[in-house]
């Protein structure tokens, strides 16, 4: 009996799933992101109690460099989540809909990037005036 | 020959998981399975994995190749990156090495009742039924119960009360027989929240079955029915 010829560090692995679970686990992840950033507005709106100012500045600060890329990514996000769900929907509904999930799924990557690159020029745009 | 160089996980009971390197020869056309033995037979007794028919018939073998859920018998070497990483199967506790417990798989299988029902007394020949019929639920007579792809669903790692989608397809392949009549009360079963609709489409479990089974599109076919209470 040969003892193995070396034994590499232990790391789990990954399971190499495809479009369907990376687009599960990121239809999770921007669904807990977007649920997020509804209890952050529900709190930035509510500053306007404490008048005006403090609602401005708040506003100020979503329009900063540093603010600005995040709400670009929430855009990404709420697209992504938005066609993806109705994938969902048709996936589970439309009978021929488990046939056509690859292609369904590459539609909606096309229909996100068409929607978000335009979108996050135009937002990202005063950043650099 | 071709040279394959291995790494396989090791687990044994009570000791940390490690991965062992293995560098072995298979003939040009050598499977996963050939590799494995080549090391438990010449290098490593102590390997422990299930294998029965050998063949791609039994579903002894099922395992984690290259991140993937395969039959060891029915993945040949030279179609794979190396080194060929070889894990047990997920979301089932593991015994030693490649061999997992089986048991919560089977109890699940057998929840959805997969045998034929009914009632009627019985004929005095064969009961018929039609091409048409018949061809209804094909696709799903051909599971050979291996898990692939129950093991391969997250759900099912993240909580092993869901029945799992080889449940789903053992319950579809008697709900559409014309001959059977328990179809709703399987339905009953899997309209619960263990049941069919904790699937998420992921889709891992049709990549995953070694028999090319539409796994996902029977367990929509299924949730279809329970939504529209029609079979």
């Amino acid at each position: 009996m040969e003892p193995p010829i070396d034994s590499p560090p232990y790391r789990r692995t990954f399971y190499k799933g495809g479009s369907g679970m990376w687009s599960w686990i990121l239809h999770r992840g921007s669904g807990l992101a977007v649920l997020g950033f509804l209890f952050l507005h529900v709190l930035d709106t509510s500053l306007v109690m404490f008048g005006p100012n403090a609602y401005n500045t708040m506003a100020k600060f979503y329009e900063s460099a540093l603010f600005r890329p995040l709400e670009v990514l929430l855009m990404f996000l709420v697209i992504f989540h938005a066609f993806n769900g109705l994938r969902v929907i048709i996936v589970d509904l439309w009978t021929r809909g488990s046939r056509y999930q690859a292609q369904l799924s590459r539609l909606v990557w096309a229909i996100t990037l068409v929607l978000f690159l335009p979108s996050a020029w135009i937002m990202l745009r005063p950043i650099f005036e | 020959m071709l040279p394959v160089s291995l790494k396989v996980q090791r687990r044994i009971p009570g000791e940390k998981p490690y991965w062992a390197a293995y560098a072995v020869e298979v003939e040009e056309n050598g499977r996963v399975l050939d590799a494995l033995h080549q090391v438990k037979w010449h290098q490593d007794g102590t390997l422990s994995f299930r294998r029965s028919c050998a063949h791609g018939v039994c579903g002894s073998d099922a395992m984690m190749i290259n991140g993937v859920n395969r039959l060891a018998c029915a993945v040949l070497c030279r179609d794979l990156e190396q080194p060929i990483t070889v894990e047990p199967l997920r979301g089932l506790n593991v015994e030693k090495d490649l061999i997992v417990d089986m048991e919560p798989f089977f109890e699940a299988y057998k929840a959805v009742k997969p045998w034929l029902v009914n009632d009627d007394p019985p004929p005095t020949r064969e009961r018929l039924q039609t091409p048409e019929q018949r061809r209804r639920y094909d696709d799903t007579t051909k599971c050979i119960l291996c898990a692939a792809c129950t093991t391969s669903c997250p759900i099912f790692w993240g909580d092993d009360r869901y029945v799992g989608p080889a449940a789903i397809v053992n319950a579809h392949r008697f709900i559409y027989d014309s001959r059977d009549q328990g179809g709703e009360e399987r339905l009953e079963i899997l309209s619960s929240e263990d049941g069919a609709f904790r699937c998420r489409t992921t889709f891992n479990c049709s990549d995953a079955c070694p028999r090319g089974i539409k796994v996902t599109e029977a367990i929509q076919e299924v949730k279809r029915s329970i939504l529209r209470k029609k079979i």
